[in-house]
């Protein structure tokens, strides 16, 4: 029984290595992108639209609205970014139904190169929102004194997010080996059904709190509320 | 070890590839064609608010204008009624003094004709009157009476002066007339005896030659039934009658003459020329017994005065 899909290891040449994180996650990314290549080749700007358009658009409307609901008022800025965090956590979350497929978000690497990503896209959405210095000087509110708990903080919030993700995925397919070794039958399509959820909520929990780090990082000195101007 | 360097590397990569990708093909398409579609609505409903406040403003006009059209009628149709009450009164007193005199000539036309038909009822009785008369008369004349009024006539010759006269200036009225041997004609019903001729033929030579003129005529004698009874005498366009047929037609005269003066002056409105007539000559002499006429178609004078 493997603890993560990086153990499966398809083609290695010394240090690299082709393994089934990577190779489903190229999977991932090849049915992401023919399907909104697909769905996008005939887009209609009139009010009339076909299903498919219909669904990437709640899709993407529905994302819209959250990042600005929580307080980012640039949404269409940081969709590409955030978008592709939530759609690519629950994709791999969804794909769990199939059999053979081991999720990507449950290995620690793709979890922690996420989380490292948000550690990195957060100062830069803050340094260009802000400027340098006060995206530095956001790391001495309220006050100096505050500085090492806010890089503490900074970097236990990134290993949260890795770990947090990884421990849910990791966890949902041990339990469904050990079911499947327990009681072959039935137990594990409930269990199944209740991953799938459970993959859902966390690729909210993920993209929320990316975009909650983003929008504190790129709120300026003036306190702005989190609720969105609908 | 859980976590694999290189993987973590590669998934890195592969995290910004898919960013990448979904901006390139996902986001920005869907954002843009969300974006044209409200554009498009935007533009519509703004269309749709321009079209809506050129309605309002249309109907605002069409009322405006359609309360005018309104007046105009009401102003047009009472002006209309008004002038149709005009031309129907205009229309009903022409018709109205058509009819009258339309009714008016009727009653004259039915008046003159009334008036003819009453002539021509009174002309045919008169006539027939008249007829039955002469027949009558004629019927129970007879030798004796006719000798009874030569008797008279040649009385009558010798006493009157103002007939005797004109008749015996009918012997001189024209000068370059000769009296031929024929000149004097005297007509009877019945032929008349030598004694009566006798003394007629006296008389006229006396009253000739006491009234100095020429007594070279001669004196013919002929017999004709239109007198019915009496005697007339000729003379060069003048004679002198004395016959039952006189006093009818003296009395015929009258009568005529009566009925020709007295509708028109009981009728005030209307001449009748139906039964209009001259005065008859010798009415005047209807008293007397007799007359003197002037005749036109004379055998005897070939010329009338």
């Amino acid at each position: 029984m493997h603890m993560s899909p990086d153990e499966i290891i398809f083609w290695q040449l010394g240090f690299i290595k082709l393994n089934a994180t990577i190779v489903y996650t190229w999977g991932l990314m090849l049915l992401l992108s023919v399907s909104s290549i697909w769905i996008t080749r005939k887009l209609s700007g009139e009010i009339e639209r076909s299903r498919w358009q219909n669904l990437l658009e709640i899709i993407v409307t529905a994302i819209t609205q959250q990042i600005e609901d929580v307080g980012l008022h640039h949404p269409k800025k940081y969709i590409g970014f955030l978008g592709t965090l939530f759609l690519f956590v629950a994709i791999a979350s969804l794909c769990t139904i199939l059999p053979g497929y081991e999720a990507p978000t449950g290995s620690l690497s793709t979890t922690a190169a996420l989380a490292l990503c948000v550690f990195v896209a957060v100062p830069l959405f803050g340094i260009q929102e802000q400027g340098l210095a006060g995206y530095l000087k956001s790391y001495l509110s309220p006050t100096i004194i505050m500085l090492p708990f806010n890089l503490i903080s900074e970097v236990s919030r990134t290993l949260a997010l890795a770990v947090r993700l990884f421990g849910n995925m990791m966890s949902g397919a041990m339990i469904m080996g050990i079911l499947l070794a327990i009681t072959p039958f039935v137990f594990p399509v409930v269990m199944t059904a209740l991953g799938l959820l459970t993959g859902m909520v966390q690729a909210y929990i993920f993209f929320i709190l990316a975009t909650v780090y983003i929008a504190a990082a790129t709120r300026t000195g003036k306190a702005q509320p989190l609720q969105s101007q609908h | 070890m859980l976590v694999d360097w290189f993987t973590v590397g590669a998934q890195t990569l592969n995290f910004l590839i898919l960013v990448w990708l979904l901006k390139r093909f996902l986001y920005r398409p869907i954002l843009d064609a969300i974006d044209s579609r409200e554009k498009k609505i935007a533009a519509t409903l703004a269309g749709a608010d321009m079209k809506k406040a050129e309605a309002l403003e249309e109907r605002d006009d069409y009322v405006r204008k359609n309360a005018e059209f309104e007046q105009q009628r009401a102003v047009l149709m009472q002006d209309s009624i008004e002038e149709a009450k005009k031309q129907g009164q205009t229309l009903m007193d022409e018709a109205r003094k058509l009819a009258d005199a339309l009714s008016e000539k009727r009653r004259s036309a039915l008046q003159q004709e009334q008036q003819a038909i009453r002539a021509d009822i009174s002309r045919m009785t008169r006539e027939e009157v008249f007829a039955i008369s002469r027949k009558v008369l004629s019927d129970l004349a007879g030798i004796e009476l006719e000798a009874r009024m030569v008797e008279v006539f040649t009385k009558k010759l010798a006493s009157l002066d103002e007939p005797l006269k004109t008749f015996t200036d009918a012997f001189t009225h024209n000068h370059t007339l000769k009296i031929s041997h024929d000149s004097v004609l005297v007509r009877s019903t019945f032929e008349l005896t030598a004694e009566q001729k006798g003394a007629i033929q006296e008389i006229l030579h006396k009253l000739v030659s006491d009234a100095n003129k020429p007594s070279d005529f001669s004196i013919r004698f002929e017999t004709t039934q239109a007198l019915i009874s009496g005697i007339e005498m000729i003379a060069n366009g003048r004679k002198i009658v004395w016959s039952i047929n006189d006093y009818v037609d003296t009395l015929e005269k009258s009568v005529s003459a009566l009925w020709t003066d007295a509708p028109d002056a009981k009728m005030s409105t209307h001449t009748m020329d139906a039964v209009s007539g001259s005065q008859v000559p010798g009415s005047q002499l209807s008293g007397s017994q007799i007359s003197e006429k002037s005749v036109a178609d004379n055998p005897i004078a070939g010329k009338s005065e």
